[in-house]
């Protein structure tokens, strides 16, 4: 129901009446009336909003207000003001150095590769019959499924740094290198694997939600879309598909974005060394864990998570531009 | 007798299959053998963990590790158990714990968050946008800043050791919100409009249309909801002292990095990584297999 013909019929002269006072108070009651109007909503969203805030609100909030402080986690937090962000941006050599150009490489090579990755993967499953699909969505996922421990050894295994390594062994053979090379070890190879391996590792949540949204479109758009002459595959994708699915393309590339920049851990993994060879692994969680855990310097910590959660929104408003619900829509 | 029915069962199966692959035209056998060489290669993770959980010793310990297992054997499971045993702690209860805490968050999580999602997507209250916002904020947290305040809550709610401090703290999961919402905003508005002029109301509109409409990623979001919950070791690690309320995957945590060193354990830790896992490729299977059924079957788009 439009609430201004509501309002009109509650508040005939509301407009034409006295200038100052009796502006702010109508206001304050329609806000009042509407909240009360949607109690419902309220209630509904009620159980999620209490463990929210309890669990998710408060810690981050306290995380904020820690960031501009000293924290040892053992002595009571002392006041910094912006000390910690000055020197993270100024004196962090190895912040500056390594873990940015790092961070945003590993991001822009993994989130959009993922991305499309994803997105190809899972149209193809579409198009196989139904029977078939729960079983390729299985292998497709497999990597999520078994989380980090497998993975890392099942590159391990490819990529060993001597001659028993598969990768290694297949290019001695072939006479294309003369000498192994460590790939998870030396500074200039580590980055290129760890941006494969999480490639690989990469098909989780996204794809599955892309999958479902595929799925969800109605079949018969397409019959009458090839009823109206549209002849290829592609056209279908780009004037059917996408279109369609939009929300679920949307979410798809906002977690990919909050994951890729929060990963970490994976150079260390790979390589066996912390921190990793030359820092060349070094990713800004990483670097967060590194204070956090072995330097116990929180409020730093919690500075440097600070300026991450800012890089995040600023990409997915990025993306939310694009790929995000239009006025009107 | 049996021999030949079971043959009989293997040919019809056979049969199914390849009356389907006869069925597809050429587009689609060409990308079932793409898909199938990729998916080889996907799956070699959970080949994996199959096959080492069954190696023995000396298997384990090769390098470059093996990825299958040459001489099976049952003794890492033994192993497991006996070790248990000894332990003051049987195996069985981080088990049961684990399988409580899972099923409790993966149902609360699912709930809360379809709950949430609903009005979000569909009602136009004041202060919409501000809630979706921080929902979405909250997902590009890292969780490593969170770890003391986190404490400091659990502790002021006075649940620690028991089954809420490990179900409260993960039970509110920004992305099952999102996801749903995402979904529930592709509803058409009229559907939800003529069922409450018929007369229903809005838990009715929630249950019986809502609800329907978006199993699919209701589907999703428990495949996903249960591997957070049974995967999860923080809860344990920071507001469990209590040795018997402590989690399963903390259990495994604790034999593997504890012990890297610990030859004779490494067994142990591969058959607990096989149940570990196992779970999850259940609820993978089930809901999955879902996802799949109800996309073909509902009518309503």
């Amino acid at each position: 129901m439009s609430d201004s013909v509501q309002e009109l019929l509650n508040h005939p002269v509301a407009g034409r009446q006295s200038k100052m006072t009796s502006k702010l108070q109508p206001a304050l009651k329609r806000t009042f009336r509407q909240i009360w109007k949607y109690r419902l909503s309220y209630l509904f969203m009620a159980p999620f909003l209490i463990v929210f805030t309890l669990f998710i609100m408060i810690p981050v909030l306290s995380g904020v207000v820690l960031s501009f402080t000293y924290f040892n986690s053992i002595e009571f937090p002392k006041w910094n003001g912006w000390l910690n962000y000055q020197n993270l941006l100024s004196q962090d050599v190895i912040f500056l150095k390594h873990v940015i150009p790092n961070s945003f490489k590993f991001a822009l090579f993994v989130g959009p590769v993922g991305y499309v990755l994803a997105f190809l993967l899972a149209w193809l499953i579409a198009q196989l019959p139904g029977a078939l699909r729960n079983w390729y969505a299985l292998a497709i996922y497999a990597p999520s499924l078994t989380g980090g421990v497998a993975v890392v050894v099942v590159w391990q295994v490819l990529f060993t740094g001597d001659r028993t390594g598969y990768l290694n062994n297949l290019l001695l053979k072939w006479n294309i290198i003369q000498q192994p090379i460590p790939f998870t070890i030396d500074p200039d190879y580590l980055m290129p694997v760890m941006i494969i391996v999480t490639t690989w590792a990469s098909m989780g949540l996204g794809f599955l939600a892309i999958l479902a949204g595929i799925l969800n479109i109605d079949r018969q758009l397409y019959e009458a879309a090839k009823i109206d002459g549209m002849g290829s595959r592609l056209q279908e994708i780009w004037y059917i598909t996408i279109p369609m699915m939009k929300p679920q393309m949307l979410f798809a590339a906002v977690m990919a974005i909050a994951n890729t920049l929060k990963s970490g851990q994976i150079g260390t993994d790979l390589s066996g060394l912390s921190p990793t060879p030359n820092y060349a692994g070094q990713l800004f969680n990483d670097h967060i864990r590194d204070y956090a855990f072995t330097r116990l310097e929180l409020g730093y910590a919690c500075s440097i998570s600070i300026v991450l959660l800012g890089i995040t929104i600023l990409f997915s408003r990025m993306v939310w531009s694009l790929l995000g619900p239009k006025e009107g829509e | 007798m049996k021999r030949r029915t079971a043959g009989r069962h293997r040919l019809a199966a056979g049969g199914i299959f390849w009356s389907t692959l006869r069925s597809l035209d050429h587009t689609q056998r060409f990308l079932i053998v793409l898909l199938t060489l990729l998916g080889v290669f996907m799956l070699l993770p959970i080949v994996y963990v199959f096959n080492h959980a069954f190696k023995p010793l000396q298997e384990l310990f090769l390098f470059p590790p093996t990825f299958f297992v040459h001489q099976p054997t049952l003794d890492n499971f033994t192993e497991l158990f006996s070790f248990s045993d000894q332990s003051f702690i049987p195996m069985t209860r981080y088990i049961l714990n684990s399988l409580i805490i899972s099923a409790v968050s993966t149902i609360g999580m699912v709930v809360f968050g379809a709950l949430c999602a609903y009005p979000l997507s569909k009602h136009p209250f004041p202060g919409r946008k501000l809630i979706f916002g921080l929902i979405l904020v909250s997902l590009m947290v890292s969780v490593e800043a969170m770890g003391i305040p986190r404490y400091l809550v659990v502790r002021q709610l006075d649940i620690m050791n028991t089954y809420w401090g490990h179900i409260l703290p993960i039970l509110a999961l920004p992305l099952g919100v999102f996801l749903l919402k995402q979904f529930m905003d592709q509803m058409p508005d009229e559907l939800i409009e003529a069922a409450k002029i018929d007369g229903a109301s809005e838990f009715r509109v929630f249950t019986a249309i809502v609800l329907p409409v978006v199993s699919p990623a209701v589907a999703t979001l428990i495949i996903l909801a249960f591997q957070t919950a049974w995967g999860n070791t923080e809860t344990s690690q920071l507001f469990m002292q209590d040795e018997a309320m402590k989690s399963w995957p903390y259990f495994v945590g604790s034999l593997t990095t504890n012990l890297a060193n610990n030859v004779a354990r490494q067994g142990a830790a591969a058959a607990a990584a096989l149940i570990l896992f196992i779970p999850n490729l259940i609820i993978f299977l089930i809901s999955q297999r879902k996802v799949i059924q109800t996309m073909a079957h509902s009518g309503i788009k």
